[in-house]
C-alpha cells in the first residue's frame, strides 16, 4: 500500500476508534447520557429533525447569515486590501491595528450594532463580516505582495492598458492567494455567526444549540451540534481539496 | 547581414544616461552609446551591477533614461515599448495559471488577431521550440528551462524586429545552456530578426554574437566593441575555432579589471 | 517620526468613530470615550473590580499554560514523528475550523460551571493554533542543517540545542502569540456563562443589566490589555524572526 493510502486509512480508523470508543462508554453507562449521549444516537435524531423538516428553518437562516457575510467580507476584504496595498503608508499604519484585530472579543459590540441596525439577523451579520473581512485582507495583501515584479514588464511588452493588466495578469497571479482568503472568509463567518447565535440568542442554529441545551434536550442539542460540525467540516474540506488541486496544477508563488 | 555599409541603424542609443534618484542618486548607466544593424545578434557582457539590465530597460521603453535619446527604426522610444519589440526577461515569465498554449497565445489574443491564424502561429512556435509534447501542460510542470522555452515562443510568435533577452539562461546548468544557445541561433536565422542578448557568459557572448559590447563597472558604459566575424549559419560547435579562444580572452583582459573593481564596491 | 503620527492619527480615527456612533446610537448603546475613561479609572481603584481581574487572570494563565506547554509539546511529537503528523494534521486544520461554540455544551456538561470550565474553554481555542505552528516549525527545518550537524559529529542533546531549538523557535514564538489570544477570547466566552466572576462575566452582566457603561468600560479594558499583550508578543515575534 502507498505511503498516502495508508496515511488516509490511518486517519480513517483513528476516526473511526475515537468515535467508537465514545458509543461503547456511552453504551456501557460510562458516560453518562446527561453529559454525553452516544453517537449513532446523535446521527439518528439528526436524520429524525431533517425528516420531520424542524431542521429547515433554523437551518436556512443560518445560511443566509453565514452566506451573507461571506459575500460582504470577500467584497470589503478584497477592496480594501487592493487599496490598503496601493497605499503602502496607509498601510504601515493599519499593519499593527490588523495584527492586534483577533484578540478582540468582537460579541461585546453586539448591543452596540443593536443599537445601530434593529434587532433582527444584521447585527449578527456585522459581527460575521468584522470576523471574516480581515482575513481576507489580508490574504489579498499577500496575494497583490506576491505579484513577481517581472509580470508587471510582460504587461508593459505586451501593451497592455491598466485595466487589461490587473484582468489579465494580476488578479491570476494572486488568485491562490485570493483562493485562501475566500477559505478563510468562509471559516470566520461560520464560526463568528454560529458563535454569535449561541451566546447572543440570536435564531438560527447556534440559537437553536443554547435553547436545547438550556431546556436539557440532549437529544436535540447533539443532533444540531452534530449537523453544524459535518457542514464546518464538509465546506472546509471541499474547499481544502480545490484548494490542493489549484495549488497542484498551477504551483505556488 | 550585418553592418559596414550605409544601412539606418536598427535602433540606436545616444548620450543615454540613467540616475536612479533616491536617498543617495545612483548613476547606473551611461553616457553611452550605441548603434544596432539591422539583424545582428549584439551581446553585452558585464560585472554585476554596470547596467546591463537597465539598458535593456531602456531601449525597450521600459525605463526612461534621465539624458539622452533612443530611436527604434528611426522613431524615437518614450515611455511605452514599441510595437516590434519583443523582450525575453531573466526571471521566469510565464503565466503559471495558463497552459503552454494559451501562454504563447497571450500577445496574439491581445491583439484581436484572428482565430486560424492564432492557432497556425502557435503551432508553429511551439513546435519551433520543441514544447510539441507539453502544449497542454502548465508551466509549474515544467523545468526551468522549458518554461524559458514558453518565455521564448511567446515572444516569438509576436514576430519582433528587435528580439532583446537579458541573461534568459542565467538560471539553467551550462550544458542546457549551450543547447539553448544553439536554439536562439535557429531563431535569429528563421526570423531575421535584430539580437541584443545581455549575459554574465563570456563564451556564451563570444559563440553566439556579430559584436560582443565590453561595459565598465557601474556607471555602465562601453569599454570595448568586439566583431567575431562568425558566419552566419553558426551553432556551439564554434568553440573548437581557435579564434574563439582569442575572443574570449580579449573580452576577459577588458573586463576583468572592471569586474575587481565591481567585486570590491559590493565588498564594502 | 513619521510612524508615532501615523499611530496617533490612527488612534485618533478610532475615537472620532467612537464618538460618531455614539452620536449616533445613544447612551442606549454605548459610553463616549471621556466618560468611560472617568469610570475605567473609578473601576481600577476599587477592589472589587480587581477580584474579576484576578479570577479572570488565574483561569487565563492557567489555560495558557496548558495550551503553550501541551500545544508545544505535542507539536514537537507530532512534527519529528512523520507518519503521525501528516495522519493527524488534517483533523487538527478541521478543529480549528469548527466553530468552537459547538463544544460549550459539552465543556459544561463534563466540567460543570466554574473555573474548570472556564480553563476548558480557554484550552481548547489556544492548544490548536500551537500545534499547528510547532508542527510547521519542526516541517519547516531544512534538512541541510541536520546533515551539517551529523558532519560537525554533534551529540542528539547537542544537535537539538544548536540546531534544533533555535531553527523551530521562530514559529513556535507565533503559534504562541496566536495561542495567547485566542486562549483569552476562550476564557472571556467561558466567563460569559459559565461564572459568577471575571471580567467576561462583568460584559455579559452588563449587556443583560443594560448597564451600558460597565459594558463599554470593561471591554475598554480588556481591549487595551489584549492589544498591549498582543503588541509586545508581536515585537517579540518579530525579533525571533530576524534572521529568516
Amino acid at each position: 500500500m502507498t505511503r498516502a493510502r495508508s496515511i488516509i486509512w490511518t486517519r480513517l480508523v483513528l476516526i473511526a476508534g475515537a468515535i467508537g470508543l465514545i458509543e461503547l462508554l456511552c453504551r456501557l453507562g460510562i458516560i453518562k447520557p446527561l453529559t454525553i449521549i452516544a453517537p449513532s444516537q446523535m446521527a439518528f435524531e439528526l436524520a429524525r429533525m431533517i425528516a420531520s423538516g424542524e431542521l429547515a428553518a433554523p437551518a436556512a437562516y443560518t445560511f443566509m447569515e453565514v452566506g451573507t457575510a461571506f459575500a460582504v467580507s470577500v467584497v470589503a476584504g478584497g477592496a480594501l486590501g487592493a487599496l490598503v496595498h496601493a497605499q503602502p503608508r496607509l498601510r504601515r499604519a493599519l499593519d499593527p491595528l490588523l495584527a492586534s484585530w483577533y484578540a478582540v472579543p468582537f460579541f461585546v459590540f453586539y448591543p452596540l450594532l443593536v443599537a445601530l441596525f434593529g434587532l433582527n439577523a444584521l447585527p449578527l451579520i456585522a459581527i460575521g463580516v468584522i470576523f471574516a473581512a480581515p482575513a481576507m485582507m489580508l490574504s489579498t495583501l499577500a496575494g497583490l505582495d506576491r505579484v513577481p515584479p517581472v509580470m508587471r514588464k510582460v504587461a508593459r511588452v505586451h501593451r497592455l492598458s491598466r485595466v487589461q493588466e490587473v484582468r489579465l495578469i494580476t488578479l491570476p497571479s494572486a488568485a491562490p492567494h485570493l483562493f485562501t482568503g475566500l477559505k478563510l472568509a468562509f471559516t470566520y463567518s461560520f464560526i463568528g455567526i454560529i458563535a454569535g447565535e449561541f451566546i447572543l440568542s440570536g435564531g438560527g442554529l447556534g440559537y437553536g444549540i443554547a435553547y436545547a441545551y438550556e431546556s436539557f434536550e440532549n437529544r436535540k442539542m447533539y443532533a444540531l451540534m452534530l449537523f453544524v460540525l459535518l457542514i464546518a467540516t464538509g465546506v472546509n474540506g471541499a474547499l481544502h481539496v480545490w484548494d490542493g488541486r489549484l495549488a497542484r496544477r498551477w504551483g505556488r508563488t | 547581414m550585418s553592418t559596414g555599409d550605409e544601412q539606418i541603424a536598427h535602433a540606436t542609443l545616444r548620450g543615454v544616461t540613467r540616475v536612479y534618484q533616491g536617498v543617495t542618486p545612483v548613476h547606473a548607466l551611461g553616457p553611452l552609446d550605441l548603434d544596432l544593424a539591422r539583424g545582428e545578434f549584439f551581446s553585452v557582457v558585464g560585472p554585476s551591477g554596470c547596467g546591463k539590465s537597465t539598458l535593456l530597460d531602456v531601449l525597450a521603453g521600459l525605463s526612461p533614461p534621465t539624458a539622452g535619446k533612443i530611436s527604434f527604426e528611426g522613431r524615437p522610444v518614450v515611455g511605452e515599448v514599441p510595437d516590434g519589440i519583443g523582450v525575453v526577461f531573466q526571471e521566469d515569465a510565464s503565466f503559471p495559471w495558463l497552459a503552454v498554449r494559451d501562454n504563447v497565445a497571450f500577445g496574439l489574443r491581445r491583439a484581436g488577431t484572428e482565430p486560424a491564424e492564432i492557432a497556425r502561429r502557435v503551432a508553429y512556435a511551439i513546435g519551433f521550440m520543441g514544447l510539441d509534447d507539453f502544449a497542454d501542460a502548465f508551466p509549474a510542470q515544467l523545468s526551468g528551462g522549458m518554461r524559458q522555452r514558453v518565455c521564448i515562443a511567446r515572444t516569438l510568435v509576436l514576430q519582433p524586429r528587435l528580439i532583446l533577452l537579458d541573461e534568459p539562461f542565467g538560471a539553467l546548468d551550462q550544458q542546457t545552456r549551450l543547447l539553448m544557445g544553439d536554439e536562439l541561433l535557429r531563431l535569429w536565422r528563421e526570423t531575421s530578426s535584430t539580437v541584443l542578448l545581455i549575459t554574465h557568459a563570456l563564451d556564451e557572448a563570444a559563440l553566439l554574437s556579430d559584436r560582443v559590447g565590453v561595459m565598465s563597472a557601474r556607471p555602465g558604459r562601453f569599454i570595448d566593441l568586439v566583431s567575431t566575424g562568425w558566419a552566419r549559419d553558426r551553432d556551439s560547435r564554434i568553440a573548437s575555432d581557435p579564434g574563439f579562444g582569442a575572443i574570449t580572452a580579449r573580452l576577459w583582459a577588458a573586463l576583468r579589471p572592471e569586474s575587481i573593481k565591481a567585486m570590491g564596491r559590493t565588498a564594502s | 517620526m513619521m510612524r508615532l503620527f501615523d499611530a496617533a492619527a490612527v488612534v485618533a480615527a478610532i475615537l472620532v468613530i467612537w464618538l460618531g456612533l455614539y452620536a449616533y446610537a445613544g447612551d442606549s448603546a454605548i459610553t463616549p470615550p471621556l466618560r468611560t475613561f472617568a469610570y475605567a479609572a473609578e473601576l481600577l481603584s476599587r477592589a472589587s473590580f480587581w477580584n474579576h481581574v484576578g479570577a479572570t487572570m488565574a483561569a487565563f494563565a492557567m489555560a495558557l499554560a496548558i495550551s503553550a506547554i501541551g500545544g508545544v509539546a505535542l507539536g514537537l511529537v507530532l512534527g519529528m514523528r512523520r507518519f503521525a503528523g501528516e495522519v493527524t494534521e488534517p483533523i487538527l486544520s478541521s478543529f480549528y475550523t469548527i466553530p468552537k461554540v459547538t463544544l460549550y455544551p459539552v465543556m459544561l456538561l463534563i466540567f460543570g460551571l466554574g473555573m474548570s470550565a472556564k480553563v476548558a474553554f480557554g484550552v481548547i481555542h489556544g492548544i490548536i493554533p500551537v500545534m499547528l505552528f510547532t508542527i510547521a516549525g519542526v516541517k519547516n527545518i531544512e534538512p541541510v542543517l541536520l546533515r551539517t550537524a551529523r558532519v560537525l559529529r554533534l551529540s542528539p542533546a547537542q544537535t537539538a540545542l544548536s540546531v534544533l531549538a533555535p531553527a523551530v523557535t521562530p514559529e513556535i514564538i507565533t503559534g504562541l502569540r496566536v495561542g495567547f489570544a485566542l486562549t483569552l477570547l476562550g476564557v472571556l466566552i467561558g466567563e460569559m456563562f459559565a461564572s459568577q466572576r471575571g471580567l467576561g462575566f462583568l460584559i455579559i452582566n452588563g449587556i443583560e443589566v443594560h448597564d451600558v457603561r460597565m459594558m463599554t468600560t470593561v471591554t475598554l479594558i480588556v481591549v487595551v490589555f489584549a492589544v498591549a499583550a498582543n503588541s509586545l508578543m508581536l515585537a517579540l515575534d518579530r525579533h525571533a524572526h530576524r534572521f529568516a
